[in-house]
């Protein structure tokens, strides 16, 4: 077909999948051994190919998340041989391909393990925590209609390009999956420095990154030691910068703001 | 049944103010007392439920996916259109309407396409109040790029990534209601129906995915903001769980569907590579900006091609067929989408096709390369190539893509008239799952235009006019119109667990899907859709005979998700056919054999076709009820659309 | 993230002692048979100023060690239930995943040398030796005893490994922590903390290693 390599030979693998009935039944590695899987596949296409299996035997299919399969919603996640998203640096599980892995190899999946993404299922985690957060700050205040218009004004290339980098996150959770802490730090510094950065959101700086702070330590989240294991596995690349930037409006803010608590 | 679109009297330019001034308000007090079910997340959805929570009603907004941020809107690329006229190329409200008007091929709604003009300027100055990070020019202010179908550059745009930011951008609105008590949210719920009280849409049955709980929720008004349907082909480039469900069940309840056939099939997505293949991959149209098309000249280059015994650098310049450029000298490579992909097909057709399979043309880069460097290439796509290169492992900065056309974007939707309502008095639908302002076709750059123009300043006037002619008092959940809407919900989801068949559930829907792309899709004839309503009723038979759905219904079941979604897809299926085979005439994105150019364009039928045809549910098997809503014309002449 | 900007800030204050420590014990190199370190040492131990520093310094160990423990009890619980197979390595670097123990083995490495030398210096049990007509207490007798020993040796040795890994990711994260970061100067500091402590740690180590095998 189209885009396959003719060199690519077909793969036999074995997965040990994380099986899990629901929140509160303790799970397991269950072993599936693979056969004629196409290097061409996506890791997900070759999960789907498991579930087709498991669905004709009568077994029940693997729960997994996954939704737009082209790297932009966040929905996929996966622990994929020690690594988030897998072994390939800047890809999410739904880009991750079979070439990458080898005929003959053991794959390891497991859900992203932190007491704030419970499992649901299988390899289904709740991120809701991720949701409180933004809804503890991460947004500007205005309402519809009302607003100056677009040019009124300008912003530098720089600072805008800075901020869309920011602002790519796509709030997958592989920043806390990789984190020996479990920490969001990643996550809650690409929306303050995003919106930090903007003079629009300049207004609620302050009390942005108190509460939103202070939501990603109500979660339960772990806390930053700087190993940097959430921007290397980041699939979009958010960089360390924000977090220093997040530092810094957190120091100030607490310095100056008017909030005693 | 007599559709009344409600188009305000008067100029073009004037209707909407003069709309705005004569619905009726709902006193701030009283909006409290008000509640309005939202159902998706995407642009239409999260903007319209944020600005209703803003004006004060109490919002419950409803997704699928596990947080709202990650609608289908997300994945879209290459920008939103707006009137601005920032570049100073001569653009203008009038214009973007006679662009969308004459890209629809003069199927949509003149005043509601007006509309959307005019307003897309407001949703530009809100979401850079929002913290959108827009493209800028070194000055500062917002960048602009060209778009397909356009002369004037007049989208805005986020490197590739613009729904990204726009759908974070309504999001973060959304948030800021959610926080404030207005808007709750319910992540991972499903619509299965919807509820009618005294012929009045009054709330919804849906399905806690995580718990597999049937719960009713009771409103006084619905929105649905549920999306496109181009998932029915199976292959396309939707998300894997965008679907027809809450639109259709809506349908089922009475709301008229309108123009299902026109589905758009986009030329730029990376070609199909084997049967495994769950979805395709689109790549912005902006890509045709600085790409060029082309195919080998003759079918024996080709042929060589596909074999391996050449590669594409070693066609030379005069065996490459620029087809676009040749046929569309004014426009070349930046014709509609609709035009783009059939001349894709056509070459394929012909036997010049590239690719292992002959089903791919070229996206080639080499001029541009040659001309602005590769930084400045990599800086305008460097996400496309990116993403292009993961997917195929090749190189496209060394040589051509392959690019073939895929669905993309469904034109047709649930009927609404003026105010987005559908023909169930306080049933809206708004974005994608309407029918109204894309016609036949719909532009590049204006599916986030029309989602964040209903849901930020359409919907949020017209709802408060239905509202403030209605009590506040409140349907309870206990009413008999809902526990009969929950029982048949139940029944349904128990009927699919017990058929215990043989087949999958992707089984069946990649067998549908063929059966669209095959007769249904980007060229069409009487005899293949005949055929194809044949095909589709034998298979949705044996469906609900030999499906196999593991597992129980009250706990997180992602089979029992699509077996439902599936089941109505086979039902959409058969609607698509039929609107397609009554439609005998070519028009956008519905190309039937039968009515073409002798240069072999589409060939419109205006005597017999100017209408909107919106369908009835008269029950499954049955043949739907053709209603006309006939079109207008009093500011955009009709004529063949021609990008030569 | 208020308690990792105490533990940053301590953390450069326990890097600036370093220095001042160091610089003291260069004395020890003078081959004058310890009479500057012994000088030294009594002014360390009398004059005020150094007095209540050495609060002061006792407050930013407590308090270092203190953040310590409770967010690497925050930290392990946010992750209660851990991966079967896990590949940090490929994602970060040892010493920056493994603070709390190098901390630890830099704790244990304080308690034996406050106790062999600290202790008495402070509290008596050191020989006397007179030095210009002045009697000194003869710390300087001590650290040449205890250099002798090669168990002894070995454990000032490994304790500042341990010391210099700790410092390596510790110096260049506290800056970061405390959002002292910019494309601009971050690579100098990195630098900087890297030279600083393998400096500092080898200048440290050298000392028990030359008595052992120096001064026989």
């Amino acid at each position: 077909m189209a885009g396959s390599n003719p060199n690519a030979k077909p793969m036999d693998l074995t997965l040990k999948v994380w099986r899990q009935k629901n929140r509160e039944t303790a799970g397991q590695l269950v072993t599936y051994p693979m056969k004629g899987i196409s290097p061409d596949m996506s890791f997900l296409e070759m999960l789907d190919v498991l579930n087709d299996d498991l669905s004709v035997r009568g077994e029940e299919p693997i729960a997994f998340d996954h939704d737009c399969r082209e790297g932009i919603c966040g929905m996929c996640s996966l622990f994929i041989n020690g690594r988030a998203h897998g072994p390939e640096r800047g890809t999410t599980t739904c880009q991750l391909h079979m070439r990458h892995f080898n005929d003959g190899d053991t794959i390891t999946i497991e859900p992203w393990r932190a007491a704030a993404f419970p499992v649901h299922k299988d390899l289904v985690v709740d991120r809701s925590a991720f949701d409180r957060i933004q809804q503890a700050g991460g947004y500007i205040s205005v309402n519809t209609g009302g607003v100056p218009d677009a040019n009124e004004i300008p912003i530098p290339k720089i600072i805008a390009d800075k901020a869309f980098d920011a602002a790519t996150c796509i709030g997958c959770g592989a920043c806390v999956a990789a984190c020996k802490n479990a920490s969001a730090i990643l996550f809650v510094s690409a929306k303050v420095s995003q919106m930090s950065m903007l003079p629009q959101g300049k207004t609620e700086r302050k009390t942005r990154v108190e509460n939103m702070v202070a939501q990603m330590d109500i979660e339960g989240f772990g806390s930053c030691t700087n190993t940097g294991a959430c921007a290397a596995e980041c699939p979009v690349g958010i960089s360390l910068e924000n977090i220093n930037m997040m530092r810094r409006e957190f120091i100030s803010a607490k310095a100056t703001s008017e909030n005693l608590a | 049944m007599i559709l009344d679109s409600k188009i305000p009297e008067g100029p073009i330019a004037e209707k909407w103010d003069k709309h705005k001034f004569d619905v009726k308000l709902v006193n701030p007090a009283n909006k409290r007392k008000y509640e309005i079910i939202v159902v998706g997340t995407g642009l239409a959805g999260a903007s319209a439920a944020a600005t209703l929570g803003e004006l004060g009603y109490n919002v419950k907004a409803f997704c699928f996916q596990d947080s709202p941020r990650r609608a289908h809107s997300i994945a879209a690329q290459g920008g939103i259109n707006a009137a601005k006229n920032y570049q100073n190329d001569g653009d203008s409200v009038f214009r973007l309407f006679y662009d969308t008007v004459k890209g629809g091929d003069y199927r949509s709604r003149e005043a509601n396409v007006y509309r959307l003009a005019q307003v897309s300027v407001n949703i530009i100055d809100q979401c850079v109040a929002q913290g959108v990070p827009f493209a800028r020019d070194y000055g500062g202010l917002l960048a602009n790029r060209s778009f397909g179908g356009a002369q004037v550059s007049r989208t805005f745009y986020a490197r590739g990534q613009t729904g990204q930011q726009l759908l974070l951008g309504a999001y973060s609105a959304l948030n800021r209601q959610i926080a404030y008590g207005k808007v709750k949210m319910f992540p991972r719920t499903e619509m299965l129906d919807l509820v009618v009280v005294d012929g009045k849409a009054r709330g919804i049955v849906v399905r806690n995915l995580i718990t597999g709980q049937i719960e009713s929720h009771s409103a006084h008004a619905v929105v649905l903001a549920t999306g496109g349907y181009g998932n029915v082909f199976f292959l396309s480039t939707n998300a894997m769980g965008s679907n027809v469900t809450a639109a259709w069940r809506a349908h089922k309840k009475g709301a008229l569907f309108a123009n299902p056939c026109f589905t758009q099939i986009h030329p730029t997505c990376i070609p199909v590579s084997g049967e495994y293949q769950s979805k395709l991959t689109l790549m912005s149209e902006s890509l045709r900006n600085d790409g060029r098309v082309w195919v080998p000249k003759t079918v024996e280059i080709a042929q060589r091609l596909r074999k391996g015994e050449i590669t594409v650098n070693d066609i030379a310049e005069e065996d490459r067929d620029y087809y676009l450029e040749r046929k569309y000298p004014a426009f070349g490579n930046l014709v509609p989408r609709d035009v783009a992909s059939r001349n894709a097909k056509l070459v394929c057709d012909e036997g010049r096709g590239v690719g292992s399979s002959g089903l791919a043309v070229y996206l080639d880069f080499a001029d541009a390369i040659k001309r602005e460097g590769q930084p400045a290439i990599a800086a305008k796509y460097g996400n496309l190539f990116e993403m292009y290169a993961k997917i195929t492992d090749e190189n496209p900065y060394a040589r051509p893509m392959r690019i073939y056309p895929a669905v993309h974007y469904t034109m047709g939707g649930l009927w609404v008239d003026y105010n987005l309502m559908t023909t169930v008095p306080g049933l809206y639908a708004a974005g994608e799952c309407n029918f109204s302002d894309h016609g036949a076709n719909r532009l590049g750059a204006s599916a986030l235009m029309q989602g964040l123009a209903d849901g930020y300043f359409v919907l949020p006037y017209t709802i408060g006019d239905y509202l403030a002619k209605m009590p506040s008092d409140k349907v309870p959940t206990n009413h008999p119109a809902f526990l009969e809407a929950e029982q048949a919900v139940a029944a349904k989801n128990n009927k699919l667990l017990s058929i215990n068949g043989t087949r999958t559930v992707d089984e069946f829907h990649k067998e549908l899907g063929l059966i669209m792309w095959d007769y249904c899709g980007m060229a069409r004839n009487a005899e293949g859709l005949t055929h194809a309503k044949q095909e589709i009723r034998k298979l949705r038979d044996e469906f609900w005979r030999n499906v196999k759905v593991t597992g129980v219904g009250e706990e997180l079941n992602q089979t029992l998700e699509r077996a439902n979604r599936v089941a109505d897809f086979f039902e959409l299926g058969e609607l698509m056919v039929d609107d397609a085979l009554n439609r005998n005439e070519s028009c956008g994105g519905h190309f039937r054999e039968e009515s073409q150019t002798p240069e072999n364009e589409a060939l419109r039928d205006d005597e017999n076709y100017a209408y909107v045809a919106a369908w009835e549910f008269t029950g499954v098997g049955n043949e739907a009820i053709l209603h006309k809503e006939d079109l207008e014309f009093e500011n955009v002449k009709l004529t063949q659309r021609s990008y030569k | 993230m208020g308690r990792k900007i105490v533990m940053s800030i301590t953390g450069l204050f326990l890097c600036s002692f370093l220095v001042v420590h160091l610089i003291g014990n260069l004395q020890l190199f003078n081959n004058d048979g310890g009479e500057a370190f012994n000088i030294y040492s009594r002014f360390m131990g009398t004059n005020p100023i150094i007095r209540t520093m050495e609060f002061v310094l006792l407050a930013g160990f407590a308090f270092h060690i203190y953040d310590a423990l409770v967010l690497t009890r925050r930290n392990k619980a946010a992750r209660p239930i851990g991966y079967a197979n896990n590949h940090p390595e490929q994602n970060s670097t040892w010493s920056s995943r493994n603070m709390g123990l190098l901390g630890t083995v830099i704790l244990v490495f304080l308690i034996i040398h406050l106790w062999n030398f600290f202790v008495p210096a402070r509290f008596g049990g050191l020989e006397g030796v007179v030095i210009d007509d002045v009697e000194y207490e003869n710390l300087y007798l001590r650290v040449v005893e205890s250099f002798q020993v090669w168990w002894y040796v070995a454990i000032y040795v490994v304790a500042m490994f341990a010391l210099a890994y700790h410092l390596i990711h510790g110096f260049q994260s506290a800056f970061q922590t405390l959002g002292l970061d910019h494309k601009k100067y971050t690579p100098f500091i990195q630098m900087f903390g890297y030279a600083f402590s393998v400096i500092v740690c080898f200048g440290f180590a050298i000392i028990p290693l030359y008595f052992f095998f120096f001064f026989r």
